[in-house]
């Protein structure tokens, strides 16, 4: 019974979602209606065809006169009826085309509004299908389902009254071996529901099974377990073929049972309408009538079960699309005028804690003082929250408590946006876009191509560039085959052109060979000069020049202070460093 | 499509026969029933007495019914051969990926072989159980039915014709307009989706740097792209049913004013007969009718299925290119040896292995170095064979690695893969993979060697679940299971390709003292990134596109190989570059 009420008010979110189409679908709705309409007056003129007919075979003579025009008159009813089923298709699936656009447009820029946290949460998988398949089946259903439930809805409520207006013990006849046969597929479809979904289930373990040992196929021929793979996928692959034969049985036996309803009916009224015309109840006109309207009649029934079932899977897509919609976005900042005009580059940390989830402190009550200019290094082991750090610092996620400067101005006073000019970051990830060179490095910003091309040469790209076909201008796809080494260095140079007043380099160097890691530094240091930087590294040989070296662990700086400094204190980091360099 | 049914066996052959005979059942008491209602037509036109109205009416319910009768059997029939022959399609074409070496599988991309071994089978099988049914049963239909009208009024039949062509052709404007506009649509929704992965993968630089609006433009404009041709295509289609039922309902108005204008003009004699045959003319018309509608809707979803055939044929008839060996008597045990080795992905231009010779001695480590793409890798992928060498030869136990028994090599050696590969399961399924053999004491052994013992530990043990692709751990954590993993084998030959990049540098450490200590017999060749990974290796190989530019001690190198000294120096950052 719950489900009913979440169902009515999900189908009305649906409607209230596509408001901006209301005039179009209302048409369309209209014109479903109107096609019903002429769709069941077609049979009551036949009829009156073969009345004529039946009259002449008595009288001798056949008013073709009449049988013209009331020929001419089912032309037009046909015309008018084939206009309005396209005008309603066509208005459909406009509204539904529109409305796809609208919602797939909302969830790109929902992404973009949402905490970095919600994607910490979910895989970006579930995100994708939901801009992707959800929209598409809520946009399906709007172009199918209501259109169709419309149009069936007002067929059978047609096709009834001319039933009974034409002859209430046909009507009767129809009616109940209709009624019959829809009870059949209805207990058959709610039994073999249950054996698709088992269908549907084993098909997903041995596509999971599939998917998992071709990935790892070389390790399977090595550690010679093909035998055992097998197995497995055998297993998966005989409870999936027997539960096909079931639901594909099952689901097979729908169509016979449609047709043996069509049938039952066709007998039935034939039957009884010959025996009342052998009684002279009616005319053969009535039989004729009916032949047409049982088929009719059963038409609009397995449309309304589709209908119906097509709007459960939009209601469950909407759903999810209206789960991820409703998602709390970041805080509104418009009211936020805090801007650093021109940025010294002093920051300060003073008890910031932060945990991802309640109750896991990742940071837990940070300080430290950066001046000016000092290049700091942030290293410690793994999961001691050195990204998480400059995550803070930029605004990704907000501290629990505790607050972040710069120039004296907490950071959480200023406007993200103004936050994130502050720095230049290049990330432990080395993203590229498909786009130019040019859109990778500047983002549409003006940079003009003088300063571009001294930047990537800087970097030691200024080669690889030229050698491209069009130069800044080449789209970087899959067709250009860039190494990890430089998609670091062209992150590196992402970071040279923003020219940010302090810059952020997060594991910049994990990715590259040591040889193209020296091109990197080199390139990064010649970032630096002259800002504040943050560098995090795994390899301490990267951070040894730093005029701080904060050594986290446990969310909390155990140790600060030079290289040397740090090497003669004998503590943590004297540990990692030797173990970096001592023989195993 | 026919080259795959010839993987039907003989069994599946009979029921199709056994299912079509059904067929041709069911299509002859779907024709007979008109012909009992002419007889009810006649006789309520007042020519006969009632109870033959209820005995005719008898004989079509047995009609109706029987026809049921024979359309589940033939479905079950159907449905069986469907689904038997994509399960045993789905497990040859498993048989064959397994038997691939990387080369087939990197000429296909894995992603396509999965698609090819699921999406593609289900397609094939959607088309064998329902497609074949229709595919007999509409044109026999068509046939039968034109047969039995035949010889009554040519006027009819012609409306009967004229109806097919019309439908036919509109079936054919509209699709010839809309499925050149599939394929692009395909690439329009795959850059919409590419568009919006992009804005996913690439979150926090797009925050960074202020480019959601950017983003959020190229977005739209994909989007703008989609919905045009999705719209065109929708309206195009949209004219698919008013067209059906024009077509239908056309010819019912036309057999019923051409039977007026009959009627009029025939002798009297002739009146029954001919009002009789205008009804049931319809039902055969209807019949003809839907049979070609079938006949097109075959058309538009075969091709579909048919491409999923030659996809699947394509993975099926591709040889392996590595053959398994005869077997041969080993003179050695734990050596290995290159002689003379080159080697050349296939369709690659250049060599990515020149001349290269060296020998592994038992007991010994020997440690690989270079730049990235010096080919490191591939090198160590030869000794296991996942490529073959495209010159010179590599000798596992004084024996030409072709030579061997493919499982008989696979058991002397002990791998672990740059990528980390682990299956769902348990940690234990994981550990002891494949003909390891390690028993539970094996298992705990090999993960403490690989320092997992402790996080294992807090997983639940070795019975703790590993999830799809290990995604339940880390990087270094899954690093670490696959190192247990070969740890937990007893092989003459460990190999480590990259196995130790995920871990920090103590981590890393501890288990390079651990696995010396485990495989202390044994061949251990190591490919690796790091100089203090390699540096106690009793021999270190240095590669700079592909040719051994250096060999010995770490200390010699330091000496006499200036690559070497290279990649130290940046490593040790004793001096800093400005």
């Amino acid at each position: 019974m719950r489900n009913d009420v979440h169902f009515g008010r999900e189908v009305k979110g649906i409607l209230l979602g596509c408001k901006r189409y209301w005039g179009i679908i209302a048409a369309g709705l209209v014109c479903a209606m109107l096609s019903a309409a002429l769709t069941v007056i077609g049979p009551h003129l036949i009829a009156r065809i073969t009345g004529y007919i039946e009259q002449g075979l008595v009288a001798g003579e056949i008013d073709l006169g009449g049988v013209t025009r009331v020929a001419f008159v089912l032309i037009a009813v046909y015309a008018l009826g084939g206009l309005a089923t396209y005008f309603q298709q066509f208005a459909m699936s406009t509204a539904a085309n529109y409305l796809g656009r609208e919602m797939r447009g909302e969830l790109m820029k929902k992404i973009n509004r949402l905490p970095l946290c919600y994607f910490d949460r979910h895989n970006f998988g579930d995100t994708l299908s939901r801009i992707t398949n959800d929209v598409d089946s809520v946009a399906q259903s709007l172009n199918v389902s209501i259109g169709n439930i419309v149009n069936a809805a007002a067929m059978l409520v047609g096709c009834l009254v001319m039933m009974f207006f034409t002859q209430w013990v046909m009507a009767f006849t129809a009616i109940g071996t209709t009624l019959l046969g829809s009870l059949l597929s209805v207990i058959l479809m709610k039994c073999s529901q249950r054996y698709f979904n088992r269908r549907q289930e084993s098909l997903a373990h041995v596509n999971a099974h599939v998917e998992e040992y071709y990935a790892g196929q070389s390790v399977v021929r090595l550690y010679n377990a093909e035998e055992s793979a097998r197995e497995l996928f055998d297993g998966g692959n005989e409870n999936l073929r027997k539960n096909t034969l079931k639901a594909e049985f099952m689901g097979g036996l729908m169509m016979p049972i449609m047709t043996l309803t069509g049938n039952l009916g066709y007998v039935a009224v034939c039957i009884v309408g010959a025996a009342l015309a052998f009684g002279g109840a009616v005319g053969f006109d009535a039989i004729v009538a009916f032949m047409l309207y049982i088929r009719l009649f059963t038409s609009p029934l397995g449309q309304l079960a589709n209908g119906f079932s097509g709007m459960q899977s939009a209601v469950a897509a909407n759903r999810r699309v209206r789960e991820f919609m409703e998602e709390e976005e970041l805080s509104d900042e418009s009211h936020k005028k805090e801007k650093l005009q021109s940025v010294k580059g002093d920051v300060t940390f003073s008890h910031v804690r932060f945990g991802y989830e309640e109750g896991k402190t990742v940071i837990g009550d940070f300080s430290a003082e950066i001046k000016a200019g000092q290049k700091v290094a942030i290293v410690g082991p793994t999961g001691a929250g050195k990204t998480t750090l400059v995550g803070l610092l930029m605004r990704f996620y907000e501290p629990n408590s505790g607050r972040i400067e710069v120039d004296g101005v907490p950071i959480s006073s200023m406007k993200r946006e103004d936050v994130h000019d502050l720095f230049g970051m290049v990330l432990q990830d080395t993203w590229l876009f498909e786009g130019t060179v040019r859109e990778n490095l500047t983002y549409g910003k003006q940079v003009s191509d003088e300063k571009l091309i001294e930047i990537l040469s800087l970097c030691g790209l200024g080669h690889f560039v030229k050698t491209l076909p069009q130069g800044l201008d080449t789209v970087l796809d899959d067709n250009v085959s860039i190494s990890a080494g430089q998609k670091q260095l062209f992150t590196i140079a992402r970071a040279m052109a923003e020219d940010a007043p302090m810059l952020i380099l997060d594991e910049a160097t994990s990715s590259v060979d040591t040889r193209t890691e020296l091109k990197i530094r080199r390139a990064m240091d010649e970032l630096t000069v002259g800002r504040t930087s943050f560098v995090i590294a795994h390899r301490l040989s990267t951070v040894q020049g730093s005029d701080v070296i904060l050594f986290l662990k446990d969310g909390d700086v155990k140790e600060t202070g030079t290289h040397e400094e740090l090497l003669r204190k004998g503590g943590l980091y004297a540990e990692l460093y030797k173990s970096q360099f001592a023989r195993a | 499509m026919f080259s795959l049914m010839k993987r039907l066996n003989a069994k599946e052959w009979l029921w199709a026969l056994v299912g079509i005979a059904f067929i041709i059942g069911q299509i002859f008491l779907d024709l007979k029933m008109p012909d009992y209602m002419q007889e009810v037509t006649l006789i309520a036109q007042g020519q006969g007495e009632l109870a033959k109205i209820w005995i005719n009416g008898g004989y079509m319910l047995a009609c109706a019914f029987g026809s049921m009768v024979c359309s589940v059997v033939t479905s079950f029939f159907f449905v069986r051969i469907g689904a038997d022959f994509s399960a045993r399609l789905r497990r040859q074409l498993y048989e064959k990926v397994q038997s691939f070496s990387l080369a087939e599988i990197n000429a296909f991309s894995t992603a396509s072989l999965i698609t090819r071994s699921t999406n593609d089978v289900q397609q094939v099988q959607g088309l064998i159980t329902t497609g074949l049914q229709m595919a007999i049963k509409a044109p026999v239909t068509a046939v039968w039915a034109i047969f039995k009208i035949a010889g009554k009024q040519w006027q009819w039949a012609l409306s009967v014709a004229i109806a097919v062509v019309f439908m036919l052709l509109s079936i054919a404007v509209v699709i010839g307009m809309v499925s050149p506009k599939f394929v692009r649509m395909q690439k329009m929704t795959d850059a919409l989706n590419a568009s919006a992965r992009e804005n996913l993968s690439g979150l926090r630089v797009i925050r960074a740097y202020n480019a959601e609006e950017y983003q959020e433009k190229k977005f739209e404009r994909a989007n703008h792209d989609l919905t045009k041709a999705n719209l065109f295509a929708g309206r195009m289609l949209s004219l698919m049913s008013p067209v059906m039922s024009l077509a239908m309902n056309g010819l019912t108005l036309a057999i019923y004013w051409i039977g007026a204008v009959l009627l009029n003009s025939a002798t009297p004699e002739n009146t029954m007969t001919l009002f009789s045959d205008m009804v049931v003319y319809l039902s055969y018309g209807m019949q003809i009718v839907s049979a070609f509608m079938m006949l097109a809707v075959i058309f538009m979803t075969a091709p579909r299925a048919l491409v999923s055939a030659k996809r699947i044929n394509e993975v099926l008839h591709t040889k392996e290119s590595i053959s398994d060996g005869a077997g041969a008597e080993c003179s050695e045990t734990g050596t290995v040896e290159f002689r003379n080795v080159s080697f050349r992905y296939p369709g690659a231009e250049e060599d990515v292995l020149t001349d290269i010779s060296f020998r592994a001695e038992s007991g010994k480590t020997v440690a690989i170095v270079g730049a990235t793409g010096s080919g490191k890798s591939s090198l160590i992928r030869l000794i296991p064979r996942l490529y073959d060498v495209t010159g010179g030869e590599v000798l596992v136990d004084g024996v030409n690695v072709r030579e061997h028994k493919k499982r008989e090599l696979m058991k002397r050696i002990a791998y672990v893969p740059q990528r980390t590969e682990l299956f769902s399961g348990d940690v234990a399924f994981n550990v002891d993979f494949g003909d390891n053999g390690a028993g539970e004491t094996g298992i705990q052994e090999a993960l403490s060697v690989s320092q997992s013992s402790e996080f294992v530990e807090k997983c639940g043990g070795i019975h703790g679940r590993v999830a799809q692709n290990g995604s339940n751990f880390s990087g270094g954590q899954k690093q670490r299971l696959a190192i247990a993993r070969a740890a937990a084998r007893s092989a003459e030959i460990y190999l480590f390709d990259d196995a130790f990049s995920a871990l920090d540098f103590r981590t890393d450490a501890a288990v390079r003292a651990a696995i010396k200590q485990k495989t202390e017999g044994s061949t251990r060749i190591i490919v690796a990134q790091r100089i203090s990974t390699v540096r106690d290796a009793d021999e270190i190989l240095v590669l700079e596109d592909g040719t051994i530019v250096g060999r010995g001690t770490h200390d010699e190198l330091l000496r006499s190989c200036p690559t070497y000294a290279e990649i130290v120096k940046s490593q040790e950052g004793e001096e800093r570059s400005a």
